[in-house]
């Protein structure tokens, strides 16, 4: 933007008139009143924290505050990776994000790509609204109808086993099946909402492309293979980039609903942990030294895979 | 038109089967749930009810209703997602209008500290401590302050205004109007379709938000809704109002029938609502995605 506006000199000619910035932060302040609340947020509820992290080298104390802790350097992120507590959450906070790349991710682009081939739009439009239904439960509700379908007792799929000859399964309680069920209740919940960003890609192809290729004689997989996954191609790469700069973040509110004593073995994510000893018990600088260390690893892999993701496809999220 | 040959044919059908299939998926248990929550203790107990309630009543419901601490719960909800709405799309659209004029000074900059905060999050930790500092710690204002503006839903409403035309706006302000009222009179009537779509991403975040109550609230009396029930699922909240009703009104309750029929309150109004807003928020998040 320049500063340069034009103005008409008495003689009639056009003329640029430089204004200096102050003149201009004048005229504009009614947008600057505007826009003030809001920078004020970012500022105190963004930022501040964000400075705030700084606990992370410190021994901090809430009786002593920032300002007179003792400072520690590394030691939180050395105990962090030393300590064999930790490297059991570490890992599981890995699993759990790598699962959700392979599977919770492709899921609402697979939905998408189904959606997009049913001829028949009342169909179309039927499956759409019940898929998108679940993303407005909250994880508490979704744990409960969870429950309902796999507990040990009254549980449906429990009932289903015991009808087909088999003994139920203690779902909930069982350490091995929690990720899959993570999993699985996720796919539930999100795929149909995600796959909206997806069919707004789709709906975006232009019909004349597939007109073109149906008298070039091409397919149903050939129109697939060159029109419909070239045009939905870019949203995959930047939501996938946008999932890889949270990698580390496995859905804190939706494991914490789920995860019990039995499970915390397979469960316990960074999250999770941070919240319990955290906040509940006070552990700040570790937890904080924790937050950070995701944080900084979401920023570079993101950073990381923009920049492959431009050599390679062409396409960036900057 | 073109004959279908016969391995499209047998896709298309697998398709809709594979999709059906899905849909059964969603909605058994939803349906599972409210039969439950509409069947008489002794069929419960045996694990008979699947899709259709068994001895239909609503007893489990009156109890619920009658019980202070649901009533309070769900009065807390309703009190935040009225407030934290209402502080949403205020603060949204304020700072939303601003760095959507592409003359405003400010707007470059502005716009890359706001998007740095999406990709680089502050832990959690610090802003706990933080919002402990301004006092916050156990009051309603800590549901509602620390998520104002959601950068995703800033931006989305930033893309709209960006598409208004800018000479309406500027015939305006030639009229004398001040960018204020631009923004009251002129902009937000032309955007219902995005402002429609932001009002219900807002307000189904503070009806299903509990992580925030679980970290900053304690009071039991001030509990929102889907943290009364997440302690009701994980303790036997349930058990306990029952022994102390049930006697009284003479009621056929069970623990697992309570607990539905609490599930089943506190989703109603949601589904409720749902089919009348769907085409808005569809036509919204189209919005969002088709700016660049």
């Amino acid at each position: 933007m320049s500063n340069a506006v034009l103005s008409k000199t008495k003689y009639g000619e056009i003329k640029p008139k430089s204004t200096s910035a102050w003149t201009t932060f004048y005229k504009q302040r009614s947008l600057y009143a505007m826009v003030l609340p809001g920078m004020l947020f970012f500022l105190l509820f963004r930022y501040l924290p964000l400075t705030g992290s700084i606990i992370a080298f410190q021994d901090y104390n809430l009786f002593k505050g920032i300002m007179n802790s003792d400072w520690v350097g590394f030691k939180w992120f050395e105990q962090f990776f030393t300590y064999p507590n930790m490297r059991r959450v570490f890992v599981n906070t890995l699993i759990i994000s790598l699962y959700q790349l392979i599977f919770s991710f492709p899921a609402p682009i697979l939905l998408a790509l189904l959606l997009n081939e049913v001829r028949r739009a009342r169909l179309k439009g039927t499956v759409q609204t019940i898929v998108y239904l679940p993303h407005f439960l909250s994880w508490t509700i979704v744990f409960g109808l969870t429950h309902m379908v796999l507990s040990l007792n009254s549980g449906l799929l429990n009932q289903l086993l015991q009808v087909l000859g088999f003994d139920a399964i203690n779902f909930l309680m069982k350490a091995e099946a929690f990720r899959s069920i993570i999993i699985l209740s996720g796919i539930w919940k999100e795929m149909g909402w995600i796959a909206i960003i997806f069919l707004a890609a789709l709906v975006g192809i232009s019909p004349t492309l597939y007109e073109s290729a149906k008298i070039d004689g091409a397919g149903r997989w050939q129109q697939f293979v060159h029109i419909t996954w070239q045009g939905i191609k870019p949203a995959i790469i930047i939501m996938l980039l946008l999932k890889l700069g949270v990698i580390l973040d496995s859905g804190v509110d939706q494991i914490y609903v789920f995860l019990n004593p039995m499970t915390l073995s397979t469960g316990d994510v960074l999250d999770t942990y941070t919240y319990r000893t955290g906040v509940v018990e006070g552990h700040y600088s570790l937890t904080t030294a924790i937050g950070l260390f995701k944080s900084v690893i979401g920023f570079v892999l993101l950073a990381l895979a923009n920049r492959l993701s431009k050599a390679v496809a062409g396409e960036g999220l900057y | 038109m073109i004959k279908q040959t016969r391995s499209e044919r047998w896709f298309d059908a697998m398709n809709v089967a594979v999709l059906l299939l899905l849909a059964a998926a969603i909605l058994i248990p939803l349906i599972h749930v409210l039969a439950v929550s509409l069947s008489e203790t002794t069929a419960l107990n045996r694990s008979e009810v699947k899709l259709w309630p068994i001895g239909f009543n609503l007893d489990n419901y009156l109890l619920v209703l009658k019980n202070k601490r649901f009533v309070n719960a769900f009065l807390v909800t309703l009190l935040v997602v009225a407030a934290g709405t209402l502080l949403n799309m205020a603060l949204t659209t304020m700072t939303a209008y601003p760095l959507s004029r592409t003359y405003f000074q400010a707007r470059r900059w502005m716009t890359l500290l706001v998007i740095f905060t999406m990709i680089f999050q502050a832990p959690l930790i610090p802003m706990y401590l933080l919002v402990r500092s301004f006092g916050l710690l156990d009051t309603l204002g800590a549901l509602i302050v620390p998520s104002a503006i959601s950068v995703f839903n800033m931006i989305l409403c930033m893309t709209f205004f960006r598409s208004l035309p800018e000479e309406l706006l500027e015939a305006a302000r030639i009229d004398g109007m001040s960018e204020f009222n631009i923004l009251l009179r002129i902009v937000m009537p032309l955007s219902r379709p995005i402002l429609y779509t932001l009002l219900l991403f807002y307000a189904v975040y503070h009806w299903n938000n509990y992580f925030s109550s679980l970290i900053f609230i304690t009071d039991p009396a001030k509990r929102p809704l889907q943290l009364y029930i997440f302690m009701m699922l994980n303790r036997d909240e349930a058990s306990t109002t029952m022994s102390n009703l049930t006697q009284i009104m003479n009621l056929d309750v069970s623990p697992k029938g309570l607990q539905m029929a609490t599930v089943v309150l506190a989703t109603a109004p949601i589904v409720m609502i749902y089919p009348f807003i769907q085409k808005h928020f569809i036509k919204g998040s189209l919005i969002g995605s088709l700016k660049e």
